[in-house]
Formats: C-alpha cells, structure tokens, sequence
C-alpha cells in the first residue's frame, strides 16, 4: 500500500447556525487522483478551504495529517508552502498581464525589490511546456482561450512546486477538447507522481481521472470507492451523492403534441460587435415547433449563445441580417423589450453575470422582467409582487426561507431556480433556455428537467443550448448541432447517439486547423 | 432578546450616532445649539445638503456614479438668475422658469453624454465642474464691478425659497408652526398605525405593538421638538417645506414606482437589468437629468439665503452631496441606500457643522473632522456588511 500523504482528521466546521462539515475522515494516498463528488452545498468546497488554510487553524476542529506532521495552516501562504496549491473554479488571473506576469504573481523571481524578467519569462516558459502550452509566456492574458487560461493556472501550481494539486471544477468553463486534454495532463502528471484532487460535477471525467472517489453528503463523507478494486459507473456514483436511487435522469414527457411551428429562423447571420467583419453565426436556419423540445448542442464558442442574443432583441452583435418568423409572421424585434412583448425568454448561461441581481431578493428579481405585471401607473403593488414571488417560489419548489431572501445567499441550482421563475413570469410563448443546468447538482438538474416538461406541456415551445451531450439527447425532442457559427446538422432525438453528434462536427470542421 | 436588542440598535447606527453626536455638541456650547435660532441654523444652512443629495443619491443607485459639476453649476446658474432678475430687471416667475430651463437643457446634454456616449460620469462632471465655476465667475465679472449680483431687492423670490411661513418676530410663540407640528405627528402616527394594521390584516409579518409604540413616541418628541423651537424662532422656515416635499417624493419613486426600481437594479446588475427588457440607458439619461434640475433648486435656496449670487457659491457643495450619501448607508458602488437614511446621513453633517462653528473649531480642523467621520462611515459600513455575511 502507497504512502498515505493527506489525512484528515474528524474535521467539523460550524458557521453559525449550520454545520458545514460534520466529523468528516479524508485520506488521500501519495501519487493518485482522487475525486471529490457531492451536490452542491455538500461541504466540498468548505473541506478544501479547511484544508488550505482560508479557513485558518482554530475555526474548526479536528486535525489535518500531511506528509506525517500535523499542520496548522494559519494562511494560503502557510499551505503552499508545504506543496499543497489549490486552483479555484473562478480562474484568479489578470487579464491585462502577461502568461508569465500571472504565474509569478506574488512568487516573483529576482531580488526582493528587483523583479528578474529574463529569469521571470525563462522559468515562466519552462513550465509551459510542461503543461504544453506552446505560447510565449509574454502574451497577454486576454489573448489565450479560456482552456488554455486553465493550462496557465496548472503552470502557475506547478511554479510554487506543489506537490498535491487541488482542482475545484477544472473543466466547468472548457470546451468537451479542451476537458479532455486537461484531463490527460492529469493523468501524465500523475505518472511523475505528483497527487491531485479533483472536484468536479462532470461525472464521466470522474470515471475517466480517478483512482479513488470519496462522495461528500451533508457535510459529510459517505464512501470512498476505489475505482481499481470495483467497476464505478456514473449510475453507482449517483447513487452515493443522493443517497437513493435515481431509476431515470431525465424524466419522462407523456401528454405532450407537437403543434404548428412557433418559431423560425431563416439565413440568420450575426457579426462580432468589434471586429464588426467577423461572422459569429453564420447563415443559421431552424424552427421550434408548439409543445416541443428542440435541443442546440455545440461546443464553447460555436455561437450558440451569441445566436440566442441575437433572436432575443438583437443583444449581441453589431449587426443582424436574416428572418425571423412568429406564428408565421414575420417580425422584427429590436429590443430585449420588444422580443419580451413578442413572448420570447432568454434564460441566459451566466446567471451571476448577466442573470440575477444578486444583491436583490428574489422577490425583486422575480418581478424583474415583467414589472407592469405587478404595477399601475408606474407604481409597484408591494402585495402583489410580493404574492408572485411566493407563487412562483412554490411551484418551482425554491429552497430558501423567505422570498426577501437575496438572491446572492442562494445555491446555484436554486438560483437557476429563481432565473427560471423571471422569465416563466413574463409568460413567454418560446423559451431559449442557455445551458439551463450548468454547475447545478444531479437533484436540482432533475427539477429542472421537470420544469421545462411542465412548460412544454403547456403547449410553449423550449429551445434548449447545451454543451453536455446526455442532457441534450435525454431531453430534446429534435436536436441541431451547431460548430464555428453555424449548424451543421439535425437530427431526431431517436437518431442521436454521442457517436453520430460529434461525428457531425468533425466532419464539419473538415479537417481544418482546429482553433 | 438580547440579541432582538442589539439587532435594532444596528439597523439604527447612524441615527443613534446622530442623537449622540448632537447631545455632545449641545453639552459642549453649553446649551447653545438648543435654542430655537440654532435649530432654525440647522435647517437653513444645510437645506441644500438634502436637496443636492436626493439628486446624487439616484446617480449613485445606478452604480456609484457622481456628480462632481452640480457645485460650480450652482454658481453658473446663481449668476444667469442674478443678471435675468437685477441687471435685467426680469420678473421672477420668468427668471425661475429659465433657470429651470438652463437647468434641464444642462441635464440633457450631461445625460446624453453619461449614458447614449458612455462618457464615464466622473469624467463628464470634472469637465462640468471646471467649465461653470469659470464661466460663472466670468459672467459675474461682466455683469458687476463687484464680481457678485445681489437678490436683496428681490423680495417675491427671496420669500418663496428663504422666507418663513406664518411669520412672527423672533421669541414669540408662532402658532401655525405648533400647529402644523401637531399635524405632522398625526399623520405620522396615522401612516403607522394603518401600515401595521394593513400587514396584519394580510396576513404579513409586522412590526411588534411595542416597537410601533416606541417609534410613534420617539417621532412625536423630534417633531414637536422642531415645532416647538422654530416657533420660538419665528416660524417655519419656507425651503423646511421644499426639502420636506422633494424628500417625501423621491422616497416614494425609490420605493413604489417601477422607475425607482431600475435605478437599483442596474446598480446591483445593470447587464442582467437591461436583459430584462428595462431601458437602461434612459434610466442613467434620467438620473443625470433629474441631478440637473434639483441642482437648480438648489440655486434658488442659495441663492435666496445669501441673497446674493457670487463667485465662491457652491463650493464644494458636491462633495457635501456624497459625503451625506455615504454616511447615509448609500453604497459607493451602487444598488442600495435609501432616502431615509441620507437624510440622517445629511443632518450629521449638518450638525457637525453647525456644532464646530458654535464651539469656534477652527476651519481647517472642521474639514479634518469631516474627513474622518467620512472615512468612518464607510469603515463601519463595510465591517457591519462582512459580520452579516459571516453570519
């Protein structure tokens, strides 16, 4: 048996009020991957900031082993300097400066009051090449993709010589090419021995990484699955993270017809707001269709979001051409609001972006988008926004303890939730729904899913863009796929397999140079 | 209990901050910021602090923006009134409505420049702020050897913004002052006392029986206070009702109206705002607008209390504007803040002023002071915020 490195001990977090973590164990074994799994708010994430010192030595109890002392990390700085580096989900890096600028952030080579640039840039390309970047450690920032920004942030680990690596959601903002090559670094790495843990909601890349899964429930650990003695599927891991058995994914859809086409989108072309040539979708013709489900799937950066803005009120782009068809008529829609009047609903992928005011309560972000709803004159019914907020928070099962609740405090899935409820209240006809359950646990998913039969039952029309392939074959009920700007194939949801969807794009890419 | 306790007086800081502060100042001048003229000072003096900050606080609600030009405007428009009514020999109701006009048109050009030409705020009223203070200055300059126009023999004008209501000689007792007094608290106890019962009545949590007890008293002894004593001293004071009146309106736009909302959405998240099919780039239009047209009547009660327009007017009057905003509870980055609690912020100002002019702190040192009570607030604010978010 490996050398044990990390051990946790009996570790509990109070915050007042909630037990974060409750008596958790955590080994992890020198020179393996080792996946944390749980749903959102399981104390994943409270168990690494334990671990790394943002949450210092005193505020919890319990007792953390590494390398065989007992460490009492009072700062980031105190864990990293025993080897142990974190990488966080929100990518800490500055834009405007360059690749090796970033790495050596608060690590800076030379003198103590003297920056060495020469050896700054040397070093700085040294370990992009052992993450594989090809890049010159002088470019900036903003110039990389966001996959390799990732790639950047491992470097910059492996620059403070971390010996266990800690990913929070490596791949939630990557591409399906760009995850599989993260993961593969991984892997590589590991061959040099170095550890890893790995938290992630993606659960084919658990099974794909890691040589030990440990499930979080309730702020505690449940199991701790050794994927060498035993075959783990994502079923098997599902059912540790929720603690039942879940039979269906995605549930079924009964009592729906598909009625006349609701919407469609003929020789649709968008170009880049800046660089005003630029094509970003490129000649796109589709159609929804009264009680259906049409599923877009693309990888990040095939337009798929840009195409959506642009159908909602022409929100993205600097310039649109194309027809758009309401109940066969055709209509122009220049304004969010005219596109809302017109019973579009844009449900965005960046709800903390562009998405809620989370410094509001969901009652103010509920009544957000359809204010005359719940006012005359210009002037709010508090009663009656108040009422909507409650309605809305019942039927979509909204997990907090009252609608004046900021929206800030809620969890992501209930959040997703609170999103959901603007738009529904705006009583849209067409709902573009933009990546509806990224970053959201398996039980919240479900809800969702649950939510868009409810809306399809009652005869609106769900157009749903999602870069997770099972989602889009297990709920569409047609599906388009979309690569660099625009839609290089459709096919019925009985047809689709994973096989033939990505077959479609690498065909389209024609064997081009890949971006 | 305890703990019911302490969470009030936390929601109410500032305010027992101010009661503190103003009981301290009164043991300091011997009692001499409690008589009756210091109290008619204390309205007077600061009335352009509640006006200018009504205005910068919807600027800020849309995301911490300012206005940095509305002082120097103060003095540009001073100096158009003081030329249309004494060299001109214009009618006052003429000369207010083109102020008002000047004002609206300045309110436009800024708003068009902030929100359709996506000027950064702090840029385009540095420019503003420059440009008036010459400009006035300079047409004062042309219109008088004296470089200042007096309003003294403009008695209509002078009434209407800075006269008193009702008005009797100083230390007799002015009886539509009590009155109104009364008034006042009667309808306070009555908004109260409905408000609770409305939300019991539907079923919505309200606020205890004794804690509307205690509020009602506490509001009825700071108003009849005021009554009281500016009945001493002569009346009510006419910009009193100005600043009432645009105080009740902007609370009721921040907090009933669709329109109030915007404005701390798009501070909160103005990309998610304008998804949500709300115009944003009229709502920053309309701030910078609405900034314009109070800091006209901000001119008028200036203007009318010094009754003169001069060179210096307005100096540093918006920076008087934020800082009552800031103490006040109004983020510096936008989406929260209340009317309510800018006029408390206001009148801590207010008395600070007041208290170190009467105890003879010297100037310099009254900046200083106000320097640091600033730099507290917020310190305050940003630590009270982080404990709730421990929690």
């Amino acid at each position: 048996m490996a050398k044990i490195l990390l051990e946790m001990k009996n570790i509990t977090k109070t915050f007042p009020g909630v037990k974060a973590l409750d008596n958790v164990n955590f080994q992890v074994e020198e020179g393996e991957i080792h996946a944390l799994v749980g749903e959102n708010g399981a104390g994943k994430s409270t168990l690494m900031n334990v671990l790394s010192g943002i949450y210092p030595y005193g505020s919890y109890e319990g007792d953390i082993v590494y390398d065989g002392e007992v460490c009492q990390f009072q700062t980031i700085k105190d864990s990293e300097g025993k080897g142990i580096v974190i990488i966080h989900q929100e990518l800490a890096l500055v834009p405007q400066m360059s690749i090796g600028e970033n790495m050596f952030l608060g690590n800076e080579r030379g003198k103590k009051n003297a920056i060495n640039w020469n050896e700054t840039y040397g070093e700085a390309d040294k370990y992009l090449k052992m993450v594989g970047l090809s890049e010159s450690s002088r470019v900036l920032i903003k110039d990389i993709g966001t996959g390799k920004q990732q790639l950047v942030e491992i470097a910059k680990a492996l620059a403070k010589n971390a010996k266990l690596l800690i990913l929070d959601e490596p791949t939630s903002s990557l591409n399906e090419t760009d995850s599989k090559a993260l993961l593969d670094l991984m892997l590589e790495f590991k061959k040099k021995g170095m550890t890893m843990i790995i938290i992630t909601h993606k659960l084919n890349e658990v099974v794909y990484v890691a040589d030990k899964i440990t499930v979080v429930r309730d702020g505690s650990t449940v199991e701790t699955m050794n994927c060498h003695e035993m075959k783990i599927d994502e079923d098997r891991i599902i059912r540790g993270m929720v603690g039942r058995e879940i039979t269906d994914r995605f549930p079924k859809r009964t009592d729906v017809t598909i009625g006349d086409i609701n919407m469609e989108i003929k020789e649709w072309s968008v170009f880049h707001p800046i660089y005003t040539d630029r094509k970003v979708v490129d000649n796109v013709n589709f159609n929804v269709r009264k009680g259906e489900v049409v599923g877009i799937y693309g990888l990040m950066g095939a337009g798929r979001t840009e195409l959506a803005m642009s159908i909602f009120g022409k929100s993205y782009g600097s310039y649109t051409m194309g027809f758009l068809m309401l109940n066969g008529k055709q209509t122009v829609l220049k304004s969010p609001r005219e596109a809302i009047n017109a019973g579009i609903a844009y449900v965005t992928e960046d709800r903390k972006g562009n998405g809620l005011v989370l410094s509001n309560p969901i009652r103010v972000n509920t009544s957000l988008a359809n204010m005359k709803g719940v006012s005359k004159n210009g002037i709010i019914d508090t009663d009656k926004e108040y009422a909507v907020a409650v309605e809305y928070k019942e039927k979509l099962r909204t997990k907090a303890p009252t609608v004046e609740q900021n929206v800030g405090n809620l969890s992501g899935g209930n959040q997703q939730k609170v999103l959901l409820a603007k738009w529904m209240y705006t009583d849209p006809e067409i709902l573009i729904l933009d990546e509806p359950t990224r970053g959201i646990d398996v039980g919240a998913k479900y809800e969702i899913y649950c939510i868009i039969n409810d809306l399809v039952k009652a005869g609106k029309s769900v157009v749903m863009i999602s870069s997770e392939l099972p989602e889009v074959i297990g709920m569409s009920d047609r599906i388009y796929i979309m690569n660099e700007g625009k839609f290089v194939g459709e096919m019925k949801a009985e047809e689709a397999t994973q096989e033939n969807i990505m077959a479609c794009i690498l065909q389209s890419a024609g064997g081009g140079e890949p971006k | 209990m305890d703990g019911k306790v302490l969470e009030i007086l936390k929601k109410n800081a500032m305010l027992i901050i101010l009661v503190l502060v103003y009981v301290f100042f009164i043991i300091m001048t011997k009692g001499g910021m409690f008589e009756p003229l210091n109290f008619n000072a204390l309205i007077t003096q600061n009335a352009y602090v509640f006006v200018l900050a009504t205005g910068m606080l919807m600027c800020m609600l849309t995301g911490g923006n300012i206005d940095l030009s509305c002082g120097s405007f103060v003095c540009f428009l001073g100096a158009i009134g003081g030329i249309l009514m004494t060299v001109k020999q214009m009618s006052p109701g003429a000369s207010i409505a083109i102020m008002l006009l000047v004002g609206v048109i300045y309110g436009c050009v800024l708003g068009f420049l902030i929100a359709y030409v996506n000027v950064p705020p702090w840029i385009a009223t540095l420019a503003g702020y420059l440009a008036f203070r010459g400009w006035g200055t300079a047409l004062l300059a042309s219109a008088s050897t004296t470089g200042s126009i007096s309003f003294a023999a403009q008695k209509t004008f002078l009434n209407i913004f800075s006269g008193k209501l009702f008005s009797t000689p100083v230390g007799e007792f002015n009886i539509p002052c009590f009155v109104a007094g009364i008034v006042c608290c009667v309808i306070v106890v009555l908004v109260n006392v409905v408000s609770r019962a409305t939300k019991l009545k539907k079923g919505y949590e309200a606020e205890s029986m004794v804690s509307l007890i205690v509020k009602s008293v506490l509001s009825i002894v700071a108003i009849m206070l005021f009554a009281v004593k500016l009945a001493m001293a002569g009346g009510i004071p006419t910009v009193l009702v100005w600043v009432i009146v645009i105080v009740l309106v902007y609370s009721f736009i921040t907090s009933k109206t669709t329109a109030g909302r915007y404005f701390y959405t798009i501070g909160g998240n103005a990309e998610a705002t304008r998804l949500s099919g709300v115009d944003t780039k009229l709502i920053m239009f309309l701030a910078y607008l609405n900034m314009a047209v109070l800091t006209a009547v901000t001119t008028f009660i200036v203007t009318t209390r010094f009754q003169a327009a001069n060179s210096t007017a307005g100096t540093n009057f918006e920076m008087d504007a934020i800082a009552a905003c800031v103490v006040g509870g109004v983020s510096a980055y936008g989406g929260s803040g209340n009317i309510f609690g800018m006029v408390i912020g206001a009148t801590l100002i207010g008395v600070i002023n007041l208290g170190m002019s009467l105890t003879g702190v010297d100037a310099n040192w009254q900046k200083i002071v106000k320097g640091v009570v600033l730099l507290a607030a917020v310190v305050f604010d940003i630590i009270a915020a982080k404990k709730n978010a421990t929690k």
